[in-house]
C-alpha cells in the first residue's frame, strides 16, 4: 500500500458515488463486491512528519457512502460478533449506505460510547473486519468492509454538525461512585453509572484528562480534541473530575470508600509499568521506556519545543524496539521530533506484528525503516555514557510457540552493530503496583493485574476493576467493553443497596 | 492548585515554601515526596521532598535550591499564589523503628528531606547523631531545627565559615569507629556526597540508607526514567524508593543518568533568565 494523494482520492470517490448512490436499493451481491475499497486518505508523507496533526484526514461523505455500500448485509454478521462491544454492525453501515448518518451514529452510541475513539484506535482487522464476508470473497482481511473508517467517519459528521447529544440522566440517587483513572474503561464506567442517576467523581493521577490517550497515543492518530470532547460530554452530564489525585497515596482506596463517603469503586489504572530488555547498557544516556519518550512528547507538550519546559533528547538516528502500536507511536514520533532516521527492530517478522496495520504502513511512508527478524543484545555508549550503537542479532523462525505464531530463533554469531544514539524500549507494559500495594486484602496474579469475577468485582466488595489493570497491556475497545460490564454491576449493586 | 501560604528566602539559592495542601499533609510520612508544575500546560513536572507538614493547617513545606528554570520560576512566584499541579505524596515512606543509635548525615538542600525523617526516628526512640554539612556557612539551613532533636550534634562546611572544616565523611567516620557502632545510617544530600557516605561506612558493615532524587516524569512508575541500578535490580526510584540501601546502589550510573538532559536544561534555563531580563528592560523603559 503506497501514499495516494487525498485529492485523487476523493475525485474517484465522487465518481463511483455518482454511479451508485442513485441505484443503491437495486445493488445485487455481485454490484457491492465490485465496488473498490476506499483508501483512507491522508496528509502527505513529507508534510506530516513535520506537524502533529493528525495523520488520517478522515473519509468524505461520498467515501463514505460508496464504502457502505461494499457490505453485502450477510447473515453471519461475524462481525458484531467479533466486536468486543457488539456495535450493531451491518445496521449502521446500511445507513450511512443510504446517506442516513444520524441513524448511523445512534445505532453505534447504543452500544458505544466512544466511536471517534474506537474508529481511530481499534484493531480492526483483528476485531470486527477479521471475518467480514466481503474480505473472505477477497481472501484479504485488508479488503474486508473498513468498518472502522466509517465508525470513525460518522462520530466525526456527529461531532462537526455539532449535534453531540449529551446522554439523559436520571434523577439523583444520593448514592456516589469513585472511578479511578480517567482512561477509556474509566470515562465508560463514568458515563454508564453517571446515566443511573448516580454521583460520579473521577480521580486522575496526571494534570490532564484521558490516561493513555492523553499521554500514550499521540496527536497524529488521536487528537486531544476528540478526547477533551467526550469529556466534555461528560463533564456536561455531571461527572466531577479530580486531576492530581493519586489513589493509592492521596487517598487510600479504602479510605475512599469508608471516610469519604462512596458507595463503590472502580479501578481502570491501566498498564502503567514499562518493561525493559533487560540487556547490558540499559540504563545508559539516550535509552527510553516508550512511556517515557511519549509521555514528555504528548503529554508534557514537548513536541513544542519553544513552548514546553520539559527537555525532550536530541536524537539523530533512534532505534525503537519492539512492534506494537507503541513502536509505531514511538518511532514516529521520533521522526517527528527531528530525528534523521528512525529503526523498527522486531525480532519476528511483519506478519506476527501486532500493530494495526494502518500505522505500519503510515510508519512505512514516513520513511521508518524496519529490522525484521532482528533484536537487541546489548547497547554500548561511550565514555560520558551516552549511547553510540546497538548489537543486534538476526533470528530465524522456528516451530510455533504457545501464542500459535512461530518462534523467533537466534543465528548464532550474527551479531552486528547499528549505530544510534537514542533506544526506545517499547516491548510493553507491566502492571502498575499503586493500587495493589496501597489496598490491603485485594487479591493479584503473579503479573500484578487485578483479579476480577465475571462481573469485574475485585476481592473487595464494592470495589470493581477493568481495562489494562485487569487484562495487562490490551486495548481500548476491550477496556471499554470491561467498564460496561463493570458499570452494570456497580449499577445493580447500588440499586439493591 | 495549591496557594503559597507562606515563603521565605533560607540562603541565596534556597527557598522554603509551605502550600496549601491539606490531603497530602493528612497522608503524607516521612520520607515522601510531591511533584509540582508552575505551568498547567507546559510545565514540567519536578519531584521535591516534603520537608513538614501541618495537619492543623492543611499545609506542606518544601524547601528547594534553584538549580533549573521551573525551580527558578517557583522561586519567582509569592504568597497568594496558586501553584497549578501539585501531586503527592508520592513513593515510600521511610522505614522507621527504634533501631538504636543512628546517624543522619545530611548535606546541603539535603537536610531538608532529611528533617522529618529525623524526627520520626527520634519518636521512635533512636539515639539521634546528626551531622549536617554544605559548602560555606551561608548554606547551612535548618540547623535549630536539627539541633533540636539531636542527641549529638555536628556542622560542618568545606570551606571552615563555620562549624568543622571538613567534608560530612569526615566525623561519619569517625562515628563508625567509635566503641559503639551506629546501628543505622541515613544520608540525604548531593550524590556524590551520598555516595562516598556509602564509602564510608562500608567497611564498618554499618546499614546505611540513601535518599535518591533521580530524573522523574510521572512519579507513579509510569515512565520508568527515575530507574537505578539496586544491587542486581533495576529499581525504579519513584515507586520502589525513593529510600535504597547505598551499599547496593549504583551511584556512578545514577549520576551519569542524572546528567541525561544537563545541556538542554541548561539552554532552557539560559533562555528563561534572558526573557525575563528583556522584560525587565522594556518594563524599565516603559
Amino acid at each position: 500500500m503506497s501514499h495516494l494523494n487525498a485529492n485523487v482520492i476523493f475525485e474517484e470517490a465522487e465518481n463511483l458515488y455518482n454511479d451508485i448512490f442513485p441505484r443503491v436499493n437495486e445493488l445485487k451481491v455481485k454490484d457491492r463486491i465490485k465496488i473498490p475499497m476506499m483508501e483512507m486518505p491522508a496528509q502527505e508523507p513529507e508534510i506530516r512528519v513535520l506537524n502533529l496533526d493528525e495523520v488520517a484526514i478522515g473519509y468524505s461523505e461520498q467515501q463514505a457512502i460508496v464504502e457502505a455500500n461494499r457490505c453485502i448485509q450477510c447473515p453471519t454478521q461475524e462481525c458484531v460478533s467479533d466486536c468486543p462491544v457488539g456495535i450493531d454492525i451491518p445496521v449502521f453501515i446500511n445507513h450511512i449506505a443510504h446517506g442516513n448518518f444520524q441513524s448511523a451514529i445512534d445505532t453505534i452510541k447504543e452500544t458505544s460510547l466512544l466511536p471517534s475513539i474506537c474508529g481511530r484506535v481499534c484493531p480492526q482487522e483483528t476485531q470486527c473486519q477479521l471475518h467480514c464476508s466481503v474480505g473472505k470473497v477477497f481472501k484479504s482481511v485488508e479488503k474486508s468492509v473498513a468498518i472502522g473508517r466509517l465508525e470513525r467517519f460518522v462520530a466525526d459528521w456527529e461531532r462537526k454538525s455539532g449535534g453531540v447529544k449529551i446522554p439523559a440522566v436520571k434523577p439523583a440517587t444520593g448514592k456516589k461512585v469513585a472511578v479511578v483513572g480517567s482512561g477509556p474503561a474509566g470515562l465508560v464506567v463514568a458515563a454508564d453509572v453517571r446515566r443511573e442517576g448516580h454521583d460520579v467523581t473521577i480521580f486522575e493521577a496526571f494534570h490532564k484528562l484521558g490516561g493513555v490517550m492523553r499521554y500514550g497515543i499521540p496527536e497524529f492518530r488521536l487528537p486531544n480534541d476528540i478526547v477533551d470532547e467526550e469529556i466534555e460530554t461528560l463533564k456536561k452530564m455531571g461527572v466531577e473530575f479530580k486531576t492530581n489525585f493519586v489513589v493509592g497515596k492521596t487517598r487510600s482506596l479504602i479510605n475512599l470508600l469508608e471516610k469519604d463517603g462512596y458507595d463503590a469503586a472502580f479501578v481502570g489504572t491501566g498498564a502503567g509499568l514499562p518493561i525493559f530488555m533487560g540487556i547490558e547498557g540499559e540504563n545508559l544516556i539516550g535509552v527510553f521506556s516508550a512511556n517515557e519518550y511519549l509521555t514528555r512528547a504528548n503529554l508534557m507538550r514537548a513536541f513544542e519545543k519553544m513552548k514546553s519546559d520539559t527537555p525532550m533528547y536530541r536524537s539523530k538516528v533512534v532505534a525503537v524496539l519492539g512492534g506494537g502500536n507503541v513502536a509505531m507511536d514511538a518511532s514516529r514520533m521520533a521522526k517527528r521530533l527531528g530525528a534523521e532516521k528512525v529503526y523498527v527492530v522486531y525480532r519476528r517478522t511483519e506478519k506476527e506484528m501486532p500493530a494495526r496495520v494502518e500505522e505500519v504502513a503510515h510508519a512505512k511512508e514516513e520513511g521508518i525503516e524496519f529490522l525484521f527478524l532482528n533484536n537487541a543484545k546489548r547497547i554500548l555508549g561511550d565514555i560520558t555514557g551516552h549511547v553510540h550503537s546497538m548489537e543486534v542479532l538476526r533470528y530465524e523462525l522456528g516451530e510455533p510457540d504457545a501464542s500459535g505464531r512461530r518462534k523467533p530463533v537466534v543465528i548464532e554469531g550474527s551479531e552486528y552493530l547499528l549505530e544510534v544514539d537514542t533506544v526506545i524500549v517499547a516491548i510493553g507494559n507491566g502492571s502498575n503496583p499503586l493500587i495493589s500495594q496501597t489496598t490491603k486484602g485485594i487479591a493479584v496474579n503473579k503479573w500484578g493485574n487485578l483479579i476480577v469475577d465475571e462481573n469485574q468485582k475485585t476481592s473487595i466488595d464494592r470495589i470493581y476493576a477493568g481495562g489494562d489493570i485487569v487484562l495487562g497491556a490490551a486495548t481500548v475497545i476491550l477496556a471499554m467493553g470491561e467498564g460496561r460490564k463493570a458499570a452494570k454491576s456497580i449499577n445493580e449493586l447500588l440499586e439493591i443497596s | 492548585m495549591a496557594k503559597i501560604l507562606h515563603k521565605e528566602q533560607l540562603s541565596e539559592n534556597v527557598v522554603l515554601m509551605r502550600l496549601d495542601a491539606p490531603l497530602i499533609a493528612e497522608e503524607r510520612k516521612a520520607g515522601q515526596f510531591i511533584i509540582l508544575q508552575v505551568d498547567d500546560d507546559y510545565g514540567e513536572r519536578i519531584p521535591l521532598t516534603i520537608a513538614d507538614a501541618d495537619k492543623e493547617e492543611g499545609s506542606i513545606t518544601i524547601i528547594f535550591q534553584i538549580v533549573g528554570q521551573t525551580t527558578d520560576e517557583l522561586s519567582r512566584m509569592n504568597v497568594g499564589e496558586d501553584v497549578p499541579v501539585l501531586v503527592g505524596p508520592l513513593g515510600k515512606p521511610t522505614h522507621i523503628e527504634n533501631f538504636g543509635r543512628v546517624v543522619c548525615v545530611g548535606g546541603g538542600i539535603g537536610v531538608a528531606p532529611l528533617h522529618p525523617i529525623a524526627q520520626a526516628l527520634k519518636q521512635a526512640g533512636n539515639e539521634v547523631i546528626t551531622i549536617i554539612g554544605a559548602r560555606n556557612k551561608d548554606l547551612v539551613i535548618l540547623e535549630e531545627e536539627m539541633k533540636s532533636i539531636a542527641d549529638e550534634f555536628i556542622v560542618c562546611t568545606d570551606d571552615g565559615s563555620y562549624g568543622r572544616k571538613a567534608l560530612v565523611t569526615k566525623p561519619l567516620k569517625e562515628i563508625c569507629e567509635r566503641e559503639k557502632k551506629p546501628d543505622m545510617v541515613i544520608a540525604i544530600g548531593p550524590p556524590i556526597m551520598m555516595k562516598f557516605c556509602a564509602e564510608t561506612t562500608r567497611p564498618y558493615k554499618v546499614f546505611t540508607q540513601v535518599s535518591l532524587n533521580t530524573i522523574m516524569v510521572d512519579g507513579t512508575g509510569m515512565c520508568g526514567g527515575c530507574r537505578v541500578n539496586v544491587g542486581t535490580e533495576v529499581k525504579f526510584v519513584c515507586v520502589d524508593g525513593p529510600e535504597f540501601d547505598a551499599h547496593l546502589v549504583d551511584f556512578d550510573n545514577m549520576m551519569t543518568r542524572l546528567n541525561s538532559f544537563k545541556e538542554i536544561e541548561h539552554e532552557k534555563h539560559r533562555c528563561y533568565i534572558d526573557k525575563l531580563a528583556e522584560e525587565k528592560i522594556a518594563g524599565g523603559t516603559k
